[in-house]
C-alpha cells in the first residue's frame, strides 16, 4: 500500500506538491510512482532560474527499467533543485516525500493551484 | 494469467513482483533489482530460468544433424557433459536463435534454447530433422535454475547430495554433470561463476527452499538483464535476430569454418558476407556525460555515419551508463549518443564491462 501524505497536493501523473509558508512550492514524485519505477538510477533536474509552464516536461527520472518524464504541476520559476540526487538518485526510492524532493518553484499563476488534487482524490486514482 | 514455472509459489513466497515475460508469469525482482544485481557480483543469487526450452536430440545421426543445423561444430564435443555455444542460422545467415548444446553421447545431445523463440526453434529443428534419422523432442520434465555469483558453487554444493557433490567436483566451465536426475551445468549468463541446473520439476520447489536456507538470494529477470549486459553477453532480439549474421554480432568465434567439407545452414551466405566485407560491428559504449543509454538510440560517428544502440542501462557495478551498439566498421574510439534530443559523448570499448566481480573498463 503506497503512502499518500494528506498534507500534500498531487497531480495525476504522480508528482506531489508541497505548498510552503513563503508561497513557494516543493515538488517530487509519489511513493506510488517510485514503486512503479523501481530502483531510480538517474535524475535529470531543470536549471535553476528556468521559466516553466504548466505541464512542461521539466525533469526526467530514469530507473533500472525506463525513463519517465516529470511534468511541471504549475507554471513559474525554478528556484532550487535537489543536487544531492545527482550522487544519490536512490533517495527518490527511500524517501520520496522528504530527502528525495526534486525541485522548488515560485508559482506565477496562483489560479493553477486549484488544478491540483488532494490526497484522497490521488489515493482513489491510484487504486483504480 | 500466463504460464507458470514449478517455482511460481516460491516466487510469491519470496515477495516477487511478477510480470508477463513472453507468456510466462516471471519475477521481475523481489524488492530491489539493484540489490539483487550486487548480490550476484558479491555473493550468490538464483534465477528461475525454467521458461527456457530444453530440446533433446536423439538418434544415430544426431551428430551429423547438429553439424548441419549449427554454425559451431559439435564435433568439438568429445567428452560427455561438454557444452558448446552456437548460433542456429537460417539460409541467409541470420540468427534464428543462440543456444547451448551439451554432448551426452554420440546418439544424444541436449540443446537449451531461448524462451521467446521456442515455437519457431522447435519448428525449424523438426523441419531440418526430416532428412536425418533423429528425434527432436522438447523435454518438459525439468525446472531450470541458475545459481550465480562468487559463492554460488560453494552454496549450491552444500545442498547437493553426496553423489551430486562428487559428480560436480571436477567439472570445468562449460561442462555438465548428470546425477540423480539433476543435470548440473557450469554455465551462466551473468559473468560470474556458478551453475545452471536442470531439476526434476516435482523437486523444484524443495530445491529452491534448500538454496534459500543455504543463503542463496532470489533474483529476478531485471537483475539478470543488467548482469548479462555488464558481462557483455548478447540478448537474442536485442543484439541479434534473423536479419543479423553472427559476423555482425560478435559471434564470429562461434562459426567453425574447418573442416571445409562440413556444410551447415547459412554457411554459403556467411562466406559471401565475408568476401563482400562485413560493414558493421557490435561495440560496447561507456557514456562519458550524464544520462542513461537505452536500446534503439541513435549513435553519431563524426565523418563516418550513424549506428544504433541494441542495449543499454545504468551499470550498477560501474555506476556509469553502459551499452552495446551496432556501428559502421570503421568507427574509432569515440562516438556521440543522441539521448533525449541532446548529444552526449561515449567511449567505444570492448563489450565486456564486468566479469568475475571486476570492472574491465
Amino acid at each position: 500500500m503506497s503512502n499518500v501524505p494528506s498534507d500534500l497536493k498531487y497531480i495525476s501523473s504522480h508528482e506531489w506538491v508541497r505548498l510552503e509558508d513563503d508561497g513557494t512550492v516543493t515538488i517530487g514524485i509519489t511513493d506510488h510512482a517510485q514503486e512503479l519505477l523501481g530502483d531510480v538510477v538517474y535524475v535529470e533536474l531543470p536549471d535553476v532560474d528556468s521559466e516553466v509552464a504548466l505541464e512542461d516536461e521539466i525533469a526526467v527520472v530514469e530507473s533500472v527499467k525506463a525513463a519517465s518524464d516529470i511534468f511541471a504541476p504549475l507554471s513559474g520559476t525554478v528556484i532550487a533543485v535537489n543536487e544531492d540526487l545527482e550522487d544519490a538518485p536512490e533517495t527518490v526510492n527511500s524517501s520520496p516525500y522528504d530527502d528525495g524532493w526534486m525541485f522548488k518553484m515560485q508559482p506565477s499563476e496562483l489560479s493553477e493551484l486549484d488544478g491540483l488534487i488532494d490526497a484522497e482524490s490521488y489515493q482513489n486514482e491510484i487504486e483504480d | 494469467m500466463g504460464q507458470q514455472t514449478p517455482f511460481y509459489n516460491n516466487h510469491l513466497e519470496s515477495g516477487a513482483k511478477i510480470v508477463d515475460f513472453g507468456g510466462w508469469d516471471m519475477p521481475l525482482h523481489y524488492g530491489s533489482q539493484m540489490e539483487e544485481h550486487h548480490i550476484v557480483r558479491q555473493d550468490a543469487g538464483m534465477f528461475d530460468v525454467s521458461h527456457m526450452t530444453v530440446v533433446d536430440v536423439k538418434g544415430e545421426k544426431a551428430k551429423s544433424f547438429l553439424q548441419y543445423l549449427l554454425a559451431n561444430d559439435v564435433d568439438k564435443l568429445k567428452q560427455s557433459g561438454k557444452a558448446l555455444y552456437s548460433g542456429m542460422l537460417n539460409e541467409e545467415g541470420g540468427v534464428i536463435d543462440d543456444l547451448i548444446v551439451y554432448f551426452i553421447d554420440s546418439s544424444f545431445y541436449r540443446v537449451v534454447v531461448n524462451a521467446s523463440t521456442r515455437e519457431k526453434d522447435l519448428a525449424w529443428m523438426s523441419k531440418q530433422a526430416t532428412s536425418f534419422e533423429v528425434s527432436v523432442e522438447e523435454n518438459t520434465e525439468y525446472a531450470m535454475l541458475a545459481v550465480q555469483g562468487p559463492n554460488a558453487i560453494e552454496k549450491a554444493k552444500s545442498v547437493f547430495s553426496a553423489a551430486q557433490q562428487k559428480a560436480v567436483e571436477d567439472i570445468g566451465i562449460f561442462f555438465a554433470a548428470d546425477c540423480e536426475g539433476y543435470f548440473i551445468a557450469r554455465t551462466g549468463y551473468t559473468g560470474e561463476d556458478g551453475y545452471e541446473i536442470l531439476v526434476p520439476a516435482e523437486q523444484a520447489s524443495d530445491f529452491w527452499n534448500k538454496l534459500v536456507a543455504a543463503g542463496v538470494k532470489p533474483c529476478g529477470l531485471g537483475a539478470r538483464d543488467t548482469l548479462r549486459l555488464e558481462a557483455g553477453m548478447n540478448l537474442y532480439g536485442n543484439e541479434m535476430d534473423e536479419s543479423v549474421s553472427p559476423l555482425e554480432a560478435n559471434m564470429a568465434w562461434t562459426i567453425t569454418w574447418v573442416p571445409e567439407e562440413r556444410d551447415f545452414i547459412g554457411k554459403s551466405a556467411l562466406v559471401a558476407q565475408k568476401e563482400a566485407g562485413v560493414k558493421t560491428k557490435l561495440v560496447g559504449l561507456l557514456l562519458e556525460g550524464k544520462g542513461v543509454i537505452r536500446s534503439h538510440m541513435k549513435v553519431i560517428i563524426d565523418g563516418i555515419g550513424e549506428g544504433e544502440t541494441t542495449s543499454g542501462t545504468m551499470s550498477p557495478t560501474l555506476k556509469k551508463s553502459i551499452g552495446i551498439a551496432r556501428v559502421p566498421k570503421s568507427t574509432g574510439d569515440s562516438v556521440m549518443l543522441e539521448i533525449r534530443g541532446k548529444q552526449i559523448p561515449a567511449k567505444v570499448v570492448k563489450p565486456s564491462f564486468v566479469r568475475m566481480g571486476k570492472a574491465l573498463v
